[in-house]
């Protein structure tokens, strides 16, 4: 593999190294490949910095016209794959020209970066922030390298969280209601509930419960929006009478959820449903889906 | 349904097993190598099988016993993970991200087992817990075992009192919340089956329901051994929450299933003390649920309860066990119009049955059991379901055998009442029991007023009852058998006292009279029989003896006896009426009732000339006039000659020879009694004696002419010459020993005849008889010394 890569490797390697790298939380992260790698995560407001190294190739010696490193924030929309809008971009002058000949390292330092998005990988929008190393070279072409980085945002739980109770039904066939304990679930959380049975007169097969992501991008007559089911949660089986009430517990936890997203930049929103669906002994389907909002929790490190 | 659905369903179970051994497989595999994750995956796609519906109750049984033994194996595998130091509380969060409910709940029970036993959280939250996720589960079949797969793995570890998960949180009343809870959405699920699905499988539905039923029941059972439930609790809690479910259910197969666990589960003594609880509840049951069952075991148990602990009874009496049960009764037939004329009889069947073993000593209660089943019956007209009719027989049976008395039944008024709804056959039945009750303990029924009553009882045997056209007659040895019983019946009434006596006496003679030709032939003779005991009893002297104004005089019971006796004639059974004149003649004569004596005697020759004509017969009857009239005494001279004139008469008129012959003979008898001096006359025994010989010697020619064997009149000579001696013997005059010698020897001519052994035994011992005789001396001796042979 390496020999590969040095036939199309210009003279140097670089690499990116977080000052504290070996303490920090790795993530998983897909990559366009399909590959899962384990990538830092930093939040909003953090200090990043660390270390590049620039190691040229058997005392080949590298003319550059300057070093820099960027930190960027970047939108990419899959129908207009490769073109990445920037909503953060910052640049740190590492090196002025001049030509390097053997390994040299340079430390670099964003102090508390605003980050206000969480990095995505959606369906057809993917938002990262990456570090992006470039040497300089006139004719030559640049030395570019990137070094993913993961951002997620912790927030407080919020002040206000009302259940969702509702009453629904199909005249005279079938009266329902259902109550969430709440309309707002961290990731780690556990959706507590019930279903009341008001009035049934049809022959139900079971219920089940679908947690659901409706991803929209772009904006005005260009909308594109995709909805996935990521979980189909069983929660009756058999016919229930009038009368009866269902629990309902789901847990979260197992399931690849981020928070709910609402216009990011203008450029896509991510939004979460329950779906209740009720299946009849021929197979129709009876659902009432309901929005989520979903956020992130600040981790007890214990 | 379809034509080959065992078939398929038998293709579908192999199918689910084979897919079920599989998964266990894995999971085994993934549990050897401490594979949580794996371990759950597998467990869960082994416990899909589980949410088949193709299966019956019975075949579901058969997967669900295999996933009980691989839960228990997944068990222990989690209980091995806790002390491995995986948190308990995330393995019960991790069973719960199963997708299907079915194998997510039957994990979380798992799960929920190994967190009890860690006791990191009180029992009764984890139960709890359970209990309430289990709704999920709506379908009756897969519901119900789930719930039993809860009821199984929550039993060793109920917060029982005792128990090792009792504690400050956990009480016993948390462990009744729980099983109470699991019972009562069992019933629910189990009831809903009934209503699912087409109508035309109602039958096969039914029948699953009935193999489902201990699943539901087995709660009843777990609340039942709960340490904890006292009485208090029983009455405060269970019972209540558990009759509000039976009742709310309104569920026939269910309440009837329920009620009837309730009282084989828990003890005797709960249902003692909560006896309006229970049976209040049973009015309020669906109207086609058989209560009487129900009840009937109830009272049964509590019968049998009181029967073996003699101790409880004063609780019985301080509960008013017996009013409870009546007015409940009451209710239920109240409250359930059509129900059965037999499922109202077994109830007061059963009541009674009770009270008989409880309060053996309150007459009163049994009493009213019948007036209530009377009330009941009545309007209804006979009864003609023959099960019901059973059951009154047993009903009325039970106190006859509780008591071994019928006296003490006949106490009972309402008892007739009863029996008067039966049928015609089924009172002569019932008649039969009570006379064999009464013979079987000997009972001696001693007033005239109890014998009036009892006879109501048994009319049925007494008298012809109006029975519909058509009806198929009484078999004849039947009614012999009942009427021999009726005739034994007699001799039981019986009172020390005369005039009471007689008043007994003259109600059966009343009784009797109306019972028909047919009956009458059985039922006078022991009337006639015990009158004359009576009779017998009676101051000899028919006058006042004591100077009272005795109201029962033998000449008024002579009296009575004709007119008893005149009844029989009109009966084709002369034969009996006769004997039984000749029976009173004697009773008169013991009382020197001259007249009534000879009236006696006169009917009975009136019948004999008229009534008696068969030859065979006539002899008989003669000699049993002979007989009688041997030993009249009261008679004066003329009555008497005119009496024994009469009797030789007959006497010669016999149509045989040797019969004729032998009343001869023994008419001499009436000429000469031992002890009475003015009945000895010689001379008429002589001229008997001679005439009788004269018979004989003629019977011998007729013999001789070929018409009969010779020998039997040989026989006569000797029997003849047996009288001789007989009177030879007493001294009358007229016999000489001449007369004697001369038989002896003209017998001894006859011998020479072909022989007849039993003329020559019979002349032998009575030659060895005059020998000894002989031998013995004295006065006798010495007149036999005179006869020379």
């Amino acid at each position: 593999m390496n020999f590969l890569l040095g036939a199309f490797k210009p003279a140097c390697n670089i690499s990116i190294t977080f000052t504290d790298g070996k303490n920090r939380k790795q993530v998983p992260i897909k990559k366009d490949n399909g590959q899962i790698v384990m990538n830092p995560l930093f939040q909003s407001q953090e200090t990043i910095a660390g270390k590049i190294h620039i190691d040229p190739y058997q005392g080949k010696k590298v003319e550059h016209n300057g070093v820099k490193v960027e930190l960027l924030g970047q939108i990419e929309m899959y129908f207009d794959r490769g073109n990445f809008y920037d909503f953060t971009s910052l640049v740190r002058e590492l090196d002025v020209p001049g030509e390097i000949y053997e390994r040299k390292t340079y430390p670099f330092e964003f102090s508390s970066v605003e980050m206000p998005y969480e990095t995505y990988n959606g369906v057809n929008v993917r938002l990262r922030y990456v570090l992006k190393v470039t040497v300089t070279r006139g004719y030559a072409g640049s030395i570019v390298e990137y070094q993913d980085f993961v951002v997620r945002n912790y927030v407080p739980p919020p002040p206000i969280n009302n259940s969702i109770k509702m009453e629904v039904g199909i005249e005279d066939c079938l009266h329902i209601e259902f109550e969430y304990n709440k309309s707002k679930y961290h990731l780690k959380d556990v959706i507590l509930g019930k279903i009341y049975f008001l009035l049934v007169r049809i022959k139900i097969k079971n219920m089940d419960l679908e947690i659901r992501r409706r991803e929209s991008t772009g904006a005005g007559a260009n909308t594109h929006v995709e909805t996935e089911t990521l979980a189909k949660f069983e929660l009756m089986d058999g016919a229930p009478v009038r009368g009866e009430s269902i629990p309902v517990r789901v847990f979260l936890t197992p399931y690849d959820l981020t928070p709910t997203h609402t216009n990011i930049n203008n450029k896509f929103s991510v939004k979460y449903y329950l779906n209740l669906v009720l299946v009849d002994e021929e197979d129709r389907r009876y659902f009432k889906q309901q929005e989520i909002t979903l956020y992130r929790l600040k981790e007890e490190t214990s | 349904m379809i034509a080959d659905g065992t078939e398929d369903e038998e293709k579908w179970l192999a199918a689910g097993s084979a897919a079920f051994k599989q998964n266990a497989f894995y999971m085994q595999r993934a549990i050897d190598s401490n594979n949580l994750k794996d371990a759950l995956k597998y467990s869960a796609q082994m416990l899909s099988e589980l949410r088949t519906s193709k299966l019956s109750p019975h075949k579901y049984y058969d997967l669900y016993m295999r996933a009980f033994d691989e839960l228990r194996k997944l068990e222990i595998f989690f209980m091995e993970e806790t002390r491995r130091g995986c948190s308990v509380i995330e393995l019960y969060e991790l069973v719960q991200h199963a997708g299907n409910i079915l194998p997510r709940l039957y994990l979380l029970c798992t799960a929920g087992s190994v967190y009890i036993k860690t006791k990191e959280a009180p029992a009764k939250e984890i139960l709890k817990d359970l209990v309430e996720m289990c709704r999920g589960i709506q379908h009756p079949l897969r519901g119900l075992f789930l719930r039993s797969y809860l009821a199984q793995i929550g039993r060793d570890k109920l917060p029982d009192v005792g128990s090792e998960y009792e504690g400050d949180a956990d009480t016993v009343t948390d462990a009744v919340e729980f099983v109470l809870l699991n019972f009562t959405e069992m019933n629910k699920l189990w009831v809903r089956m009934q209503h699912q699905g087409p109508a035309r499988d109602k039958e096969r539905r039914e029948k699953e329901r009935g193999e489902l039923r201990d699943l539901v029941g087995k709660n009843l059972h777990v609340l039942s051994q709960l340490e904890g439930v006292d009485l208090d609790m029983y009455r405060d809690t269970v019972l209540p929450r558990v009759l509000e479910q039976i009742v709310n259910c309104r569920d026939e197969i269910a309440q009837y299933y329920l009620i009837d666990c309730i009282i084989q589960v828990f003890p005797d003594e709960y249902h003692l003390q909560t006896l309006d609880v229970l049976l209040g509840a049973c009015p309020q049951l669906q109207p086609s649920v058989d209560i009487m069952t129900v009840l009937s075991r109830l009272m049964e148990r509590l019968s049998n309860y009181a029967a073996l602990n003699a101790e409880v009874l004063p609780y019985f009496l301080q509960v008013e066990a017996f009013s409870k049960l009546n007015n409940a009764i009451g209710k239920v037939i109240e409250a359930q119009e059509d129900m059965p004329i037999l499922s109202a009889v077994t109830l007061y069947s059963s009541l009674l049955k009770f009270t008989l073993h409880v309060h053996p000593d309150r007459l009163d209660y049994a009493d009213q059991v019948l007036g209530s089943c009377v009330k009941q019956l009545s309007g209804k007209g006979k009864i003609n379901d023959t099960r019901a009719t059973k059951e009154i027989v047993s009903l009325l049976s039970a106190p006859l055998e509780k008591y071994n008395d019928v006296v003490t039944a006949l106490k009972l008024t309402n008892y007739p009442l009863v029996v008067e709804y039966l049928d015609n056959e089924t009172k002569r039945i019932m008649a039969t029991v009570i006379i064999r009750s009464i013979m079987k303990n000997n009972t001696l029924i001693t007033t005239a007023e109890k014998v009036e009553a009892l006879l109501e009882l048994i009319k049925g045997l007494i008298n012809d009852l109006d029975e519909p056209e058509g009806l198929e007659a009484v078999d004849d040895d039947d009614f012999e058998e009942e009427q021999n019983s009726v005739a034994r019946l007699v001799h039981m009434l019986y009172n020390d006292d005369t005039e009471e006596m007689f008043k007994i006496i003259s109600i059966l003679k009343k009784h009797f009279l109306t019972g028909g030709p047919k009956r009458l032939k059985f039922t006078i003779p022991p009337l006639v029989v015990s009158t004359l005991k009576l009779i017998r009893r009676l101051p000899v002297e028919g006058d006042n003896p004591f100077g009272k104004e005795a109201s029962v005089t033998a000449t008024k019971i002579f009296q009575f006896l004709n007119q008893i006796i005149e009844a029989l004639p009109n009966v084709p059974s002369p034969d009996l009426a006769f004997r039984l004149y000749l029976q009173c003649a004697e009773a008169a004569n013991k009382c020197v009732e001259e007249p009534i004596a000879y009236e006696f005697f006169t009917q009975a020759y009136i019948l004999y000339e008229e009534e008696i004509s068969d030859s065979k017969a006539q002899v008989t009857a003669l000699q049993l006039i002979i007989g009688t009239l041997q030993r009249m005494h009261v008679f004066g001279v003329e009555n008497r000659d005119t009496l024994t004139h009469k009797a030789t008469g007959y006497s010669a008129k016999l149509l045989k020879k040797p019969d004729q012959c032998r009343a001869v003979y023994a008419c001499s008898h009436l000429f000469w009694l031992e002890d009475h001096e003015t009945i000895q006359d010689g001379e008429r025994v002589l001229l008997c004696l001679k005439r009788a010989l004269k018979i004989a010697n003629s019977a011998q020619q007729m013999a001789s002419n070929g018409q009969e064997g010779s020998a039997g009149s040989v026989t006569l000579f000797i029997e003849i010459l047996n009288k001789y001696l007989y009177f030879y013997e007493k001294g009358i005059p007229q016999i000489t020993v001449e007369s004697v010698e001369s038989l002896i020897q003209l017998i001894k001519n006859e011998e020479s005849m072909p022989s007849d052994p039993y003329a020559e035994s019979l002349f032998a011992s009575t030659l060895q008889f005059m020998e000894f005789q002989k031998q013995k001396g004295g006065a006798i001796g010495d007149r036999y010394e005179e006869i020379k042979v």
